[in-house]
C-alpha cells in the first residue's frame, strides 16, 4: 500500500485512540420525496419513505441519522427541511444532513429545521474559506467535510464532487487534512468505487486517516456485513455510515451491533 | 402539564431541546429577554456555539441577572452543552470570559493527549460520588446508560460534591452532569441521547416547582 505523504501543513501526531464505542449510522439518501438508493452512487432505486426508515433504524438503536439529498435541487429543497423538520419532531438521537448546500444561509435553515450537523463537499471544494466561515458561525462540531474518494490506478486517491461525476484534481489525503486544519469537524469518508457494492469498506484510505487526524471519522461505502464493518472499525474509524444491507432488510442496527460486540468492537448496547 | 421556558439568546438550536419537550407534554414557551425568565415555572438554558458570544448575546438581552435571580428561587433548572458551561464562574473559550457564577469552577478545553477533540459519541454515564444519583434528574437512568456528547471544553466545579456525573475519555475523567439544589448542568445532549435523555427530561418536567400550582 502507498501511504501518501502528509501534508506539510500538519504532520499527523501520535495515534489518535477510539474512547467511545463505533457510531452506527443509518445513511439515507434522498431524492424527494423518497428514500433512495444506488451503487457507487448511481442507477438509484426507489426504497420508500424516509421518514419511515429513519423511525425504523432510530428504535432499531442507530448512534444518529444521516440524510444526503442525492438530487440537491432548488425543487426539491423544501420537502427536504420538510423532512428535516418532521424527523427532529419524532427522532432523538443526531441527525447530518447533507445535499446541496451552498451558503450560511442554507446551514442556518437546516439547523433550524432541526438538523445538528450538515455536511458539505461541493460547496467547500469550489470555497474552502466556507468551512472556517460555518465553524465559526455555528462551531466546528457542525460542519462535516464529506471527502468522496476514487482509487487511482496509481494507488493515490482523488477527490471527487456530485457523488464521484466531478473531478476535483485534488489529492483526496491532503484535501482531507485541509479540511480539518480549516475547521472541519468531521471527515465522512465516502468510498464512491465502494460505495452500494456491498464488497468491504476501502481499508487502505480509511487507515491513512482514521487516526491521523484531530477529528471523527465516518467511514461510508461498501458495508454488505458486520465482517466488513469490524474490518474498519478496527482500523481506529470513529463511525460508520451504512445503507444497502438495512434498507433491503439483509440486517437491522441491532443486529449489526450484536455481531460487532461479539468480535470485540465496542458499540452503544 | 407542565410547562418549560427555553432561554432564546440567539444561539443554538432551541429547537431540539423544544421537540423533546414537546414530545413528552409539555408546554413550550421561550424567554428572550429579563422578564420571561423571571415568571418561568422550570428553566432551560439551552446552547451550542462559543462561550464569549453566548454571554455577550445574555448580556445585550438583559438576561444575566435573570437567570441568577432563577438559579437562587429553587425553581428547576437545567442548563445544556454550553448552556451549562455558562453556569460557571469563567471559561478559557478563545481567551478568558466570566461566566453567570452560577455554579463555583472553571472551564477549559479537554487536553488532547491521544484522544481525538471534540469529544464526540455515545459516552457512559458513571456517578461521581460513591452515592449514586438517587434524588437527581438521573433517578431513572440506570448508571452506566449511554448519553451523546460532543463538546471540546469540559466544566471544572470547584466543589467536588456539585460533580453529579462523569464520563471517561481515554485517560480524561470528564464532567458530565452537575447539580446544586435545584439547578442541574448536563454536558451531554439529553434531548439527541435517545430514550435515557428523554428519562432525563422527563424528571425535569416532574420536578417540583415552588410555582407549581396545586
Amino acid at each position: 500500500m502507498i501511504v501518501p505523504a502528509p501534508a506539510s501543513s500538519a504532520a499527523p501526531t501520535a495515534p489518535f485512540v477510539r474512547s467511545v464505542p463505533l457510531r452506527v449510522i443509518p445513511r439515507l439518501d434522498i431524492k424527494a420525496p423518497n428514500l433512495v438508493k444506488g451503487i457507487r452512487l448511481e442507477g438509484l432505486r426507489v426504497i420508500g419513505d424516509p421518514a419511515d426508515h429513519a423511525q425504523r433504524y432510530f428504535e432499531q438503536g442507530a448512534d444518529e441519522l444521516m440524510y444526503q439529498d442525492i438530487v440537491a435541487s432548488l425543487y426539491g429543497r423544501n420537502s427536504l427541511i420538510d423532512l428535516v423538520r418532521k424527523t427532529a419532531e419524532r427522532i432523538f438521537i443526531p441527525l447530518t444532513v447533507g445535499g446541496g448546500i451552498r451558503s450560511i444561509a442554507d446551514i442556518q435553515a437546516l439547523l433550524r429545521a432541526g438538523a445538528d450537523k450538515v455536511c458539505l463537499n461541493t460547496a467547500a471544494v469550489a470555497r474552502p474559506e466556507l468551512i472556517t466561515e460555518a465553524a465559526s458561525t455555528f462551531g466546528s462540531q457542525c460542519v462535516v467535510i464529506a471527502i468522496e474518494t476514487i482509487r487511482q490506478p496509481n494507488g493515490t486517491w482523488k477527490a471527487f464532487t456530485d457523488n464521484g461525476r466531478e473531478h476535483t484534481g485534488l489529492d483526496a489525503y491532503d484535501w482531507a487534512r485541509r479540511a480539518v486544519d480549516l475547521g472541519a469537524g468531521e471527515l465522512l469518508l465516502t468510498s464512491v468505487d465502494h460505495e452500494g457494492t456491498k464488497q468491504g469498506f476501502d481499508l487502505d484510505f480509511n487507515k491513512c486517516l482514521a487516526t491521523t487526524v484531530g477529528v471523527p471519522v465516518v467511514a461510508h461505502g461498501g458495508a454488505g456485513s458486520a465482517e466488513h464493518v469490524a474490518e474498519v472499525a478496527n482500523l481506529g474509524v470513529d463511525g460508520i455510515a451504512i445503507a444497502s444491507v438495512l434498507h433491503y432488510r439483509q440486517t437491522t442496527v441491532g443486529e449489526l451491533k450484536k455481531s460487532l460486540a461479539g468480535s470485540g468492537v465496542e458499540v452503544r448496547p | 402539564m407542565s410547562r418549560v421556558t427555553i432561554v432564546d439568546y440567539g444561539l443554538g438550536n432551541l429547537h431540539s431541546v423544544a421537540n423533546a419537550f414537546t414530545h413528552l407534554g409539555a408546554t413550550v414557551d421561550y424567554a428572550d429577554n429579563s422578564a420571561a425568565i423571571a415568571s418561568a415555572e422550570r428553566l432551560v438554558l439551552p446552547g451550542v456555539g462559543a462561550f464569549a458570544d453566548g454571554m455577550r448575546n445574555l448580556t445585550s438581552r438583559g438576561q444575566v441577572q435573570a437567570l441568577r435571580a432563577f438559579a437562587g428561587s429553587g425553581r428547576p433548572f437545567i442548563g445544556i452543552c454550553l448552556g451549562m458551561h455558562l453556569l460557571f464562574d469563567e471559561s478559557d473559550e478563545f481567551g478568558t470570559h466570566t461566566g453567570l457564577g452560577i455554579i463555583p469552577g472553571r472551564v477549559e478545553r479537554i487536553p488532547a493527549g491521544g484522544v481525538k477533540v471534540p469529544h464526540v459519541g455515545w459516552n457512559r454515564l458513571q456517578p461521581a460520588q460513591r452515592q449514586a444519583w438517587d434524588g437527581s434528574l438521573l433517578a431513572n437512568t440506570p448508571t452506566g446508560s449511554f448519553a451523546y456528547f460532543v463538546h471540546s471544553y469540559a466544566a471544572h466545579p470547584r466543589n467536588p460534591a456539585h460533580l453529579l456525573v462523569v464520563a471517561t475519555y481515554g485517560p480524561h475523567r470528564l464532567t458530565a452532569a452537575v447539580a446544586v439544589g435545584a439547578v442541574t448542568g448536563f454536558q451531554f445532549h439529553p434531548e439527541k441521547s435517545g430514550t435515557a435523555g428523554l428519562a432525563m427530561l422527563s424528571s425535569f418536567l416532574a420536578a417540583p416547582s415552588p410555582l407549581d400550582v396545586p
